[in-house]
Parts: C-alpha cells; sequence; structure tokens
C-alpha cells in the first residue's frame, strides 16, 4: 500500500517477533512450546482415560442394564448432531493454521470465529437438550435420582444412576475442556485481529488448535461408547 | 580454590560488568523485595522458595509424627481400677494424626520436594540455559502449589481425615462430618497434582530444547536425567490420579456411585485408579534421590561415575517398571492370577535399583573419598535405601506378604524407602548444594554431627519396626499389646533422636544464611556447569552462554574449574606396562 520501505514500528507483530530471551532461536521456541502442549494433550488422554477405563469395568458389571440404559436416557441425534458441528469446527481451526502460515489474514480470523461459534453451538445444544431435560426429570446421578420414570413407559434398573454417573461426568468435564476451548479460540482471534499471527509466527495458533482437535477427538471416542453401544 | 581458570575467568570478567548481579541481590527495600520474588519467573527464586515451603511442610509433618510416636510410647489399657491409662489423644485424634502426617509428607513434601525445589534452581543450570522453557508456568505451578497446599492444610488441621492418605472408599465417602472433609482433601491434591504436572512438562522440554551447545543426551549430569525421568512419570500418571481424586470428591459430595458398593459402584476400581498413580508416585520421590546420589557420591570421592549410561537408563527403566507394578498394592483385593502377575512384575524393580547402588559401590573403589556432610548421607543413603529395597522383595513375595500385610514392617520398610532414601538424599543434597544456592558456607562439623543424629535416629525408629512387623504388630492402631512396648519405646526414643538431628541442621543453615564465609564457586571441585558459575549464581546463570568441552564427571582429565591443582590434582598417569599386572 506505501511505497516506502516499512521500518521495525510498521511492521506487524508477526513480523518483528523473534523470541523470549531464554530460548536460542525462534524455531526452538515454537518446537518447544510444541512439545509442551503435546505432553499437556498426553496428560488430557491420560485424565480421560481413566473415565473410559471406569466405563468399561462398570459396564461388564451391568452389560445389558448399561446397554438399555443409554437407549432410554440419550438421543442419538442429538449426539450425532453434536458430533457433526464439532468436526466441522475442527476442519475450521486446521484451514486457520493454513491461512496463518499463507499470511491470509481474513481466512485466518473467519475460520478462528467459526471454530469458535462451533464450540457455543455444542454447548447450547448439550445445555438445552440434554442437560436441562434430565436434570427437570431427575435422570441425574446419586440420590437425586428417580427410579419411577416420567414417561411411565420405562422401568429404571439399579444400575441407570451408576450409567448416568459416568454419563454426567464424562460428558460434564468434557464440556469445560469444549468451554475452556472457546475461551482459547476468542482469545487467538482477538490476536490473530491485532495481526499476531503469520506465517513466521504462529505458535498459538498452532497450540490451541492441537488442543481442540483433542476436545474433538474425545468427543469421538464419547459418543459412541455413550450414545451408540 | 581462588585461582581463576585464565581461559574463561578472563572473558567472564569481562562481560561479567553490566549484568553480573546475583539472582539474590535486593532491588529495593522490603515491600519491593516481596513484590520481586513474588512475580519472579527466574527459576532459582522459585526453586527457593519451594525449598522454604517443602521445609516448612516437613517441619509440619513431622511434628505429627512425632505426636503419633508419642502416643505410642506406651500401649493404651484399662486398669485394674477401670480406669484407662497410657492414653495421650483419643483414637479419633489419632487417625487424624496419622493421616495428616502421610497427606503432609506424600503431597505437600516429599513429591514436590527435590524436583520443584532443586529441579528448579538446579536443571537449567546444569544445562547450561538461562531459565525453564516456560517460565511464566513455572511461576503458576508454584502458586498453584501454593493454593492447593493452603487448601489441604486448612482442610486437615480445620476439621481432620481419618481415612490415611490413600482416602479408600467406601470409608472416605460415608457421610459423617468428618469426611466432608475428604472433599476438600482429595480437591486439593487435584489441584497439587497441576502443579506436579506443569513442573515436569516443564522439564521434560527444558531437557529437549535447551541443553547448551555441545550437549548430548549423554553428557547430561545424571542428576538430570533422574528428574527428566522422573518428570516422564509425573506427565503420565498424575492425570490419573487427577480424575480419581476428581470422581472421589463428586462421589462425597453427590454420592453419584462410582465407587460407592451401596449404589452398585466399585470400591476395588478406586484402589485401581488410586495405585495407578500412588505406585508410580513411589518413584517421583525416589528417582530424584537417586540423581542427587550420583552427582554426590563421584563428586566427594573424585572418580569418574561408573557406569554413566547403565544408571541413566535404569533411571529410565525405573519409570517404565513404575507402571506396571501397581498391583502389589492390591494383594488382597485382586484374584490370585493378578497377584501372581503383579508379584512378579514388582522383582523387575529391583534390577534398576541394584543397578544403581552397585554403580555408586563401584564409584567409591579406589576413589579419593572426601568425609564430607554430603559424602556422609551418599553413603548413609546407600546402607539406608538398600535395607528398604531389600525389604520390598518380602512384602513383593505373595507368600511372606500374607504375614507381612498391613503390619509394621511395611510401615518400616516405606519408611526406608522414603525417609532413608528420598530424605536422606535430599539432606544430602541440600547440603551438597547450600554454598551454590546461597553463596554462603555452613560448618562441616555441625553438618556431620547433624548427620549422625539423623542416621542414628533414623536407624533406631525404623528399624526396629521390621522387628516388631514381623511377629504381627498391626498398622494404624493407637495402641498393642504389652508384649510390644519396648520396640515402641525404642522407636519413639528414635524419633526424638531424629528430632534433634534436624533442628542440629535448621540451625546450621540459619548460622550460615546470617553468618556464613562466603562459599568459593567450586568448593567441592565439581564438574557440573553448576559449578562454574558465581556462588550464588547470577540472574542469567552465566556470563556467557557456556560450551561443553568435557564430560560431567571427566576427573581423570579436567582440573575442576575455579580450583587449584594443588587441592584437586590429576591422577598420575600409569607407568608403562603397569595395566598388564
Amino acid at each position: 500500500m506505501t511505497t516506502a520501505t516499512p521500518t521495525a514500528s510498521t511492521l506487524p507483530y508477526h513480523e518483528t517477533y523473534t523470541h523470549q530471551e531464554h530460548w536460542r532461536n525462534q524455531e526452538d521456541e515454537f518446537e518447544g512450546a510444541k512439545l509442551g502442549v503435546w505432553l499437556f494433550l498426553t496428560t488430557e488422554i491420560l485424565l480421560f482415560s481413566g473415565m473410559f477405563c471406569g466405563y468399561a469395568i462398570l459396564r461388564i458389571f451391568y452389560l445389558e442394564h448399561f446397554t438399555a440404559a443409554s437407549a432410554h436416557y440419550l438421543n442419538w441425534k442429538i449426539g450425532a448432531a453434536n458430533t457433526a458441528v464439532l468436526l466441522i469446527s475442527s476442519f475450521t481451526v486446521a484451514m486457520s493454521v493454513r491461512a496463518a502460515q499463507l499470511n491470509k489474514q481474513g481466512q485466518l480470523i473467519i475460520n478462528l470465529l467459526i471454530s469458535a461459534v462451533c464450540g457455543v453451538i455444542f454447548l447450547v445444544v448439550k445445555l438445552g437438550w440434554e442437560y436441562y431435560p434430565k436434570y427437570i426429570h431427575h435422570e441425574l446421578p446419586g440420590k437425586n435420582f428417580a427410579y419411577a420414570d416420567h414417561t411411565g413407559a420405562y422401568i429404571a434398573n439399579a444400575s441407570d444412576p451408576v450409567f448416568l454417573a459416568i454419563y454426567w461426568v464424562a460428558t460434564a468435564i468434557h464440556g469445560f475442556h469444549v468451554l475452556v476451548g472457546v475461551l482459547l479460540l476468542l482469545w487467538v482471534a482477538w490476536r490473530a485481529g491485532k495481526r499476531h499471527f503469520g506465517p513466521k509466527h504462529y505458535t498459538a495458533v498452532e497450540n490451541v488448535g492441537l488442543y481442540w482437535h483433542l476436545v474433538d477427538l474425545v468427543w469421538i471416542f464419547l459418543f459412541p461408547l455413550l450414545y451408540l453401544v | 580454590m581462588t585461582t581463576i581458570d585464565a581461559s574463561s575467568g578472563g572473558v567472564g570478567a569481562h562481560a561479567g560488568e553490566h549484568h553480573g548481579a546475583s539472582y539474590l541481590h535486593r532491588k529495593g527495600g522490603f515491600m519491593v523485595t516481596v513484590w520481586d520474588w513474588a512475580t519472579t519467573i527466574d527459576h532459582k527464586k522459585i526453586g527457593v522458595m519451594y525449598m522454604f515451603a517443602t521445609t516448612f511442610m516437613f517441619f509440619l509433618g513431622g511434628m505429627f509424627a512425632l505426636m503419633v510416636r508419642l502416643e505410642l510410647f506406651t500401649p493404651t489399657m484399662t486398669n485394674d481400677a477401670g480406669q484407662i491409662v497410657g492414653q495421650l489423644f483419643a483414637n479419633d485424634v489419632y487417625n487424624r494424626m496419622f493421616t495428616l502426617h502421610g497427606v503432609i509428607m506424600v503431597f505437600l513434601f516429599i513429591i514436590p520436594a527435590i524436583p520443584a525445589a532443586f529441579g528448579n534452581f538446579l536443571l537449567p543450570i546444569m544445562l547450561g540455559a538461562k531459565d525453564v522453557a516456560f517460565p511464566r508456568l513455572n511461576l503458576m505451578s508454584w502458586y498453584i502449589y501454593l493454593f492447593g497446599a493452603t487448601l489441604a492444610v486448612v482442610a486437615l488441621i480445620g476439621g481432620g481425615v481419618d481415612t490415611g492418605w490413600t482416602f479408600y472408599t467406601p470409608y472416605s465417602i460415608t457421610g459423617t462430618a468428618m469426611h466432608q472433609q475428604v472433599f476438600l482433601v482429595t480437591l486439593a491434591a487435584f489441584i497439587l497434582g497441576f502443579s506436579s504436572i506443569f513442573t515436569g512438562l516443564n522439564f521434560v522440554v527444558t531437557v529437549h530444547k535447551l541443553r547448551a551447545p555441545g550437549m548430548g543426551w549423554f553428557d547430561m549430569p545424571l542428576f538430570v536425567w533422574a528428574i527428566y525421568a522422573t518428570s516422564l512419570i509425573q506427565v503420565l500418571a498424575t492425570p490419573v490420579l487427577g480424575i480419581t481424586v476428581l470422581l472421589l470428591a463428586i462421589e462425597q459430595a453427590f454420592h453419584i456411585g462410582i465407587f460407592d458398593p451401596a449404589l452398585g459402584g466399585d470400591p476395588v476400581l478406586y484402589q485401581h485408579f488410586f495405585w495407578f498413580y500412588s505406585h508410580p508416585a513411589v518413584y517421583i520421590m525416589i528417582l530424584p534421590g537417586m540423581g542427587i546420589m550420583s552427582e554426590l557420591v563421584t563428586v566427594h570421592a573424585r572418580k569418574r561415575i561408573f557406569g554413566y549410561k547403565a544408571i541413566a537408563f535404569s533411571s529410565l527403566g525405573i519409570a517404565a517398571v513404575s507402571f506396571i507394578v501397581w498391583g502389589h498394592h492390591l494383594f488382597t483385593a485382586q484374584t490370585a492370577m493378578a497377584n501372581a502377575i503383579f508379584s512378579a512384575l514388582t522383582f523387575f524393580v529391583a534390577i534398576p535399583s541394584a543397578i544403581k547402588v552397585f554403580n555408586w559401590v563401584a564409584t567409591l573403589y579406589k576413589s579419593s573419598i572426601a568425609f564430607t556432610t554430603p559424602m556422609l548421607y551418599a553413603l548413609g543413603f546407600m546402607f539406608t535405601f538398600t535395607i528398604g529395597g531389600v525389604t520390598g522383595l518380602f512384602l513383593a513375595t505373595i507368600a511372606t506378604d500374607i504375614n507381612l500385610h498391613d503390619t509394621y514392617f511395611v510401615v518400616a520398610h516405606f519408611h526406608y524407602v522414603m525417609m532413608g532414601g528420598a530424605g536422606i538424599a535430599l539432606f544430602g543434597g541440600m547440603h551438597h548444594w547450600w554454598p551454590k544456592m546461597f553463596g554462603k558456607m555452613y560448618n562441616e562439623r555441625a553438618g556431620i554431627l547433624g548427620f549422625f543424629f539423623v542416621f542414628v535416629g533414623f536407624n533406631t525408629t525404623f528399624f526396629i519396626q521390621f522387628l516388631m512387623g514381623s511377629q504381627g504388630m498391626p498398622r494404624r492402631y493407637a495402641t498393642y499389646i504389652p508384649e510390644f512396648e519396648i520396640y515402641h519405646q525404642i522407636s519413639t526414643v528414635g524419633s526424638w533422636l531424629l528430632l534433634i538431628g534436624f533442628l542440629i541442621h535448621l540451625a546450621n543453615f540459619t548460622h550460615s544464611l546470617l553468618k556464613g564465609p562466603k562459599a568459593p564457586r567450586n568448593p567441592w571441585g565439581g564438574l557440573t556447569l553448576e559449578w562454574t558459575t558465581d556462588s550464588p549464581p547470577i540472574e542469567h546463570n552465566f556470563h556467557h552462554e557456556p560450551v561443553i568441552h568435557h564430560g560431567p564427571y571427566d576427573y581423570d582429565d579436567v582440573v575442576p574449574p575455579f580450583c587449584d591443582e594443588k587441592d584437586f590434582p590429576l591422577p598420575a598417569p600409569l607407568k608403562p606396562g603397569a595395566a598388564k599386572h
């Protein structure tokens, strides 16, 4: 736009950024941050494996009842819709990383915002169509569980509260991760608006993207285990 | 010792003028200093803060141990007149005290003590880095620790929990008033887990990415290898504790039934979850101690470490094996087949542990041992850790474990490994690096005196417990049959000797901070990088980024930096043909 040679003060942040003082160069810093996030994702996987392991053991204990409880309490269509929403958001997050690498600032912001909106849709569906109806019908784990079903057509098994305990805790922990992910995506989008990211520097976009993929991946396992099998 | 190596000293003197202030240098008045420390991202300051916090926790947890021992000095009995005699505390108070001791010592002292205090201070310097990979995360990790520790201590002392540090269900989730506190304590354990994970994650990335130019994996000091292996366990095991205590807290608050058999849950699942973390956690505690050992043994014996790679890989070996042996905590709660498998797997732990001990002993062969306080602690470690390790095999053997299960034998075993291993190594390390951390020497005679009290006191306290346990004295009870009285009294007297030893160390260190003589850069003649920088180190650790020219233990080839050859002579070359004899 301007013919003058850009100086350090007019260049966007991502062009002038080098690295924090204790790193040797920008590449080391990027690789280090990425390694740190991968390790963090490992801890996330292990956290959720605790849930999956508990699910597996209790499912073996109460195989038929779990199947019946899944079919009765959960609507696979809602779960499938949310799965689709998350898959779309994962795609747009991947696109935003690509946009940062190619210095397409507009695409970067749009893709990040679409991903955040997808996360919000997921949470709204979860709260409005799943948690709220379950809450008012006492389909809750523990002492608030009502064995007398509101439809009158279903006879609850003694292990149903345990199934619901797994369902509520696993999806709530996952939902919390989605919420954190949305906030992170908005933060990255805000920084992208200030031209913080470009081909030379897109650490935060990459790492938030990695985190978002994991959140997506956990749901890919939760959905069939809770809703389908 | 005062002669400065010409090549590095000459360059360093020039560059050190403008940014060479010690990290302890005060920038202003009291409030400025407090703010400076509270917001610091300097790994050294964070390490020092951890050191003071964990030391405080050690004395707090130790105080409750002393009270437990005091209660056990005499058995509680009903005399002929029908009066209860020999009881110092009510039984439920006793239960709360041993829980306090366990929770504080495990979660607040021993897990963070070596990695977070010494690891933070030393790991970046030993690697020749300016800081850890994520300095701000490091500060956050410290505040998470502080928050979790405060929550735990307030919950424990405010209300008290009597479950033991393992919080076994269904006992811990009954709805009594005391067990409401379990919610807070497990929440605290969950929060502390984050601190542990972030510290571990930080160290792994630091080791991978911030080694000085020329430092390959096998040029790293063995302390770094041990911390690296520890960090891997912290990253891979702690999340499972996270989900376990989170579920337990939710269970306690809402009675959701995952672990509660009355609601269809499975209490054994809790035990599996708990020990899947807490067994590897045992190696989070001992591995850094082993790392300290490897440093003390070579530096104070002035000899190249024997079997460098064997020690390095055995650290990783212990880390790997630690994940597949948790079932030996459940010998009374699982099938015979599972018992047999876990028993067999448990024996594998002995292999890397023994490799380390043999290598340290071999390092001492024909070395030049200086009987300094750190060296005495290192020698003490070999003695006590070996007893602790070997008695572990008794417990891994199902046939003997049936008799020894839940007796004082188990108590003695894990105290020999934790206190006699990790604890003793920690005190050795503290003496070893104290001059570097604070730039002050301590009184060597007082240190040695303290060591003897600690060593004798420790063995008096715990060795007798092996004998008690093998004769059937069960754990956790506030009283016992009169036949065990003399054993318990010896043990309690030992605990007083331990206290005297620690008080001597405390006084010695306090005196050193206030009035100690200035420490030289390299008081012991070490070759690792922390000895090449100032005592205490400057804010950015090194005047120039160090370049590695020799291995960390090449005592045969190098006069230690900032040392005189008169004090640390190189070994005389062998005469021609001497090797043949």
